[in-house]
């Protein structure tokens, strides 16, 4: 198989690092406004903790039945870590390679991770928002409060938004990195 | 004399004459697009905080201006049952004196701290009049955080005012009084066993925290009102005093008969030395000091017994005597230092001293005589010139730190604007009515913003809807952008406004306490969470640990309690969002209710006199489910042995 240019092997060397600050800093938010928060609540997701207003959305949420959202909530807190140490071993091991199947599979993999990541996002944010208290306080016909994927909807008197956090941002730059890496191979050829 | 008979005499026929041909009336004065000046839009922020006294309310308010807004009331000497001030466990030290629990006082003057004689609105301090005591308030949390009180005083009126660095805050005592070692003597021993002390008390720069240095053992006149010196005359204070005659009946009259009284100028820096060296004499008294602990939310008092006294006749060099005529009441110092202004309620004309004279004067020994031994310095000499014809009446001079002063006139209702350096009056504008207290955002101190002028007046009439007998008291904004002063603006305040002080709301906006963080709570009665929620019995105490948050109170079902037990609801707020009080009420409770603030605890007594099933409930509406929010206490008779038992959403 034919051996990557110097450029194209920076590139994945750059991409690698841009895993890095995924350990500290945060990978997404949910805002959340109202009438009567013209500040916003804001709540962060990192590798392995929670951060901002989480205890004040558990105050408003706790209304409607929605569960308490904890560390405890996020198994994911567990092992992302380990799983990010993995993917940045394996670049390491791509960039060493060097070779052109090594930069498809490792923007592959990214891929998939990102992939996998919104699929996990989607799945917590169904049952956040579906499985309710039966006893809750406010219970509203027909009403589910799944916070957007990514963008911004109107629960009730909140509206939301999530979307990827620096991290993430960072995270994508990488994987630009990676592309511009298989385009400049696909032109080189 | 002369001019003051035929000023009284004019004032007759004036009144006299009036209801034959009533003059025009003042309400045409309002000209332009004033209403513009003063609107604060929807959402929007006011430029400056006004501090203003409540007088015989006790309290402070907390104005906005230019709108003249009211956004707090803030309980200082006086109970305060809207939020429990005075009436929860934690807060009644705060109120204690050596004679007791005082739960009410005449709070005149506010005094907003300084560094290099400019606001840093770090504390506000007030005066208590009756039951002489100085409070501190933090502009972080707009909260009473300190009260001292004042042995040897009697109305403490000459009070708080700052040296320019917060260094002290200082109080003179309007009433001379025999020292406060119970001395029982006759009244009209006045001039042999009656002293005036004036109390320098030292403030920690970092904390704030107040300790009575030293007092001054000044002849038994009664002081008025004062101001420090500042930028060249730093490490100086003036007094103004009057009944220089030493009366002690009918002041009316027998203290109005000298034609200047003085303004007593206190060199403090002096004093220090004096005490550095040892000088100075203990004295047995007796007086509270009531601190408040932002950790556990709760106040201690405590009772101290000394007092170092310096007298100035053996002291020299820390007390002289300027003559003012007469009578003065304010006496205020230019945003240079170098001005002394005394404004002589029953004189002709407004003195201005200068401080460089006064010096000079002292220097050369230029005096006209002595006082018990201190000197006396000759009028013409320290004075710098007289305003002449001012209006009547002058009560309080503030400055725009553009050149003028700006003095009240109590008596011919109005505010008079004039140059300091040539003792021109340039404008005058009218007030309704009887002008008291002017408050210039920074006037007092070495920096005032000269934007607005509020005027507080006496006596409003028909200035408002009427109200009964008792009618509203009221400040007008003035705009003093200017070369003329324009009336913006009247609104009506809370109790007897006195003093009021101003300064920009960027010093403090930015700063405020939203809440206080749960794990920093140090109360012994504080819960960190819902499950440590509990009722414990000690005797026939009954100690109620609950928590409170949105919606509901841990535990809500109580029994188990008997006639005739001390209840003590502990009550701790677990919020820890900005602007989520909760409150605490039960049914019969003889106090007041508990209003907590997120990540606060206070403590509510109450002893069930009858049996039966007592409801509490939240008082602050918290949330949608606020109405929920609330519990039952069940009292059995005394000695019943129904046991302690207490839950919160077990059985359905």
């Amino acid at each position: 198989m034919k051996s990557l240019s110097i450029t194209n092997r920076l590139l994945i060397l750059v991409a690698v690092l841009t895993l890095i600050p995924s350990y500290f800093t945060p990978l997404w938010q949910i805002s959340l406004w109202a009438p009567q928060y013209p500040e916003g609540l804001n709540m962060k997701i990192w590798i392995d903790h929670l951060s901002g207003n989480v205890d004040q959305i558990n105050g408003v949420n706790h209304y409607i039945g929605m569960k308490h959202i904890g560390v405890e909530m996020f198994p994911e807190f567990t092992y992302l870590k380990y799983v990010m140490g993995a993917i940045i071993s394996l670049g390491v091991v791509f960039f060493l390679i060097g070779k052109r199947w090594s930069l498809y599979s490792f923007l592959g993999l990214l891929t998939l991770f990102g992939i996998a990541i919104l699929a996990d996002m989607y799945r917590w944010g169904y049952e956040y928002g579906h499985e309710l208290d039966p006893k809750a306080a406010i219970k509203v016909e027909g009403m589910v409060y799944q916070p957007p994927l990514i963008g911004y909807k109107q629960l009730l008197n909140f509206l939301a938004y999530s979307g990827p956090d620096t991290g993430s941002w960072i995270l994508m730059g990488g994987v630009g990195m990676l592309m511009l890496a298989v385009f400049l191979d696909w032109k080189g050829k | 004399m002369n001019t003051h008979k035929w000023l009284l005499a004019a004032g007759l026929m004036a009144a006299a004459i009036a209801p034959g041909c009533k003059p025009k009336g003042a309400q045409s004065a309002i000209t332009g697009d004033a209403a513009s000046k003063v609107y604060v839009a929807p959402g929007q922020h006011d430029e400056f905080y006004n501090i203003v006294s409540g007088g015989f309310n006790g309290q402070m308010s907390v104005v906005g201006l230019p709108s003249g807004r009211v956004f707090k009331i803030l309980p200082v000497f006086s109970v305060h049952p809207e939020n429990g001030w005075g009436f929860s466990e934690q807060t009644k030290p705060m109120l204690n004196t050596s004679h007791g629990f005082v739960p009410w006082d005449d709070l005149h003057h506010i005094a907003i701290s300084t560094t290099n004689a400019e606001h840093d609105a770090r504390w506000a301090f007030g005066n208590a009049n009756n039951t002489p005591r100085i409070a501190r308030v933090d502009l972080t949390q707009f909260k009473t955080v300190e009260i001292i009180e004042l042995p040897n005083s009697a109305g403490n009126h000459s009070s708080p005012f700052l040296t320019q660095n917060t260094e002290y805050v200082v109080a003179g005592t309007r009433f001379s009084v025999p020292a406060d070692n119970g001395q029982d003597v006759s009244i009209d021993s006045y001039k042999d066993n009656f002293k005036g002390y004036i109390s320098f008390i030292g403030v920690d720069q970092q904390t704030g925290h107040m300790d009575l240095s030293f007092q001054i053992e000044a002849p038994p006149f009664n002081f008025d009102l004062a101001r420090a010196g500042k930028n060249k005359s730093h490490g100086w204070f003036f007094f103004s005093t009057y009944n220089t005659e030493m009366a002690h009946t009918l002041l009316e009259v027998n203290a109005s008969q000298k034609d200047k009284d003085y303004i007593m100028a206190v060199n403090w820096k002096k004093a220090e030395e004096y005490i550095k060296a040892g000088k100075g004499v203990k004295k047995k008294v007796k007086y509270a000091h009531n601190v408040w602990n932002e950790d556990t939310h709760s106040a201690t008092s405590t009772i101290k017994e000394e007092v170092l006294v310096l007298d100035p006749k053996e002291l020299k060099d820390i007390v002289y005597f300027i003559p003012c005529p007469k009578s003065p009441h304010g006496t205020d110092t230019d945003p240079t230092g170098e001005y002394i202004v005394g404004s002589g309620k029953l004189a002709a004309v407004i003195p201005v001293f200068s401080f460089t004279k006064m010096l000079a004067a002292i220097e050369k020994q230029d005096f006209e005589g002595t006082l018990d031994g201190m000197p006396v310095l000759k009028y013409e000499s320290v004075l710098h010139g007289e305003v002449e014809k001012p209006g009547l009446g002058p009560l309080h001079t503030e400055f725009d730190g553009k050149g003028f002063a700006y003095t009240s006139m109590f008596v011919s209702s109005e505010v008079v604007k004039w140059n300091i350096e040539t003792l021109q009056v340039v404008d005058r504008v009218p007030t309704y009515y009887s002008v008291g207290h002017l408050s210039i955002p920074g006037g007092p101190t070495g920096k005032p913003h000269g934007k607005y002028l509020v005027a507080y007046n006496k006596i409003t009439k028909d200035r408002y809807l009427p109200t009964g007998p008792e009618l509203a008291h009221s400040a007008q904004l003035y705009d003093i952008s200017g070369d003329k002063m324009q009336l913006l603006l009247d609104f009506p305040t809370i109790g007897e406004p006195h003093y009021a002080e101003a300064f920009p709301a960027s010093l403090i906006k930015d700063k405020q306490v939203k809440f206080y963080p749960i794990e920093k709570n140090q109360s012994p009665y504080a819960l960190k969470g819902i499950n440590d929620a509990r009722v414990e019995r000690k005797g026939n105490q009954v100690h109620v640990y609950m928590t409170s948050i949105r919606s509901n109170f841990r535990p809500d079902n109580i029994e188990g309690v008997n006639v005739g037990d001390e209840v003590y609801f502990h009550v701790t707020n677990l919020e820890q969002d900005w602007d989520v009080p909760h409150g605490f009420a039960i049914k019969g409770a003889n106090t007041a209710e508990l209003l907590i603030m997120p990540g606060e605890t206070a403590t509510l007594k109450w002893v069930p006199d009858r049996t039966g099933v007592f409801p509490f409930y939240c008082t602050d509406f918290c949330s949608a489910l606020h109405q929920e929010m609330q519990g039952y206490l069940r009292v059995s008779p005394k000695g019943s042995n129904v046991p302690l038992k207490y839950s919160t959403g077990v059985s359905e």
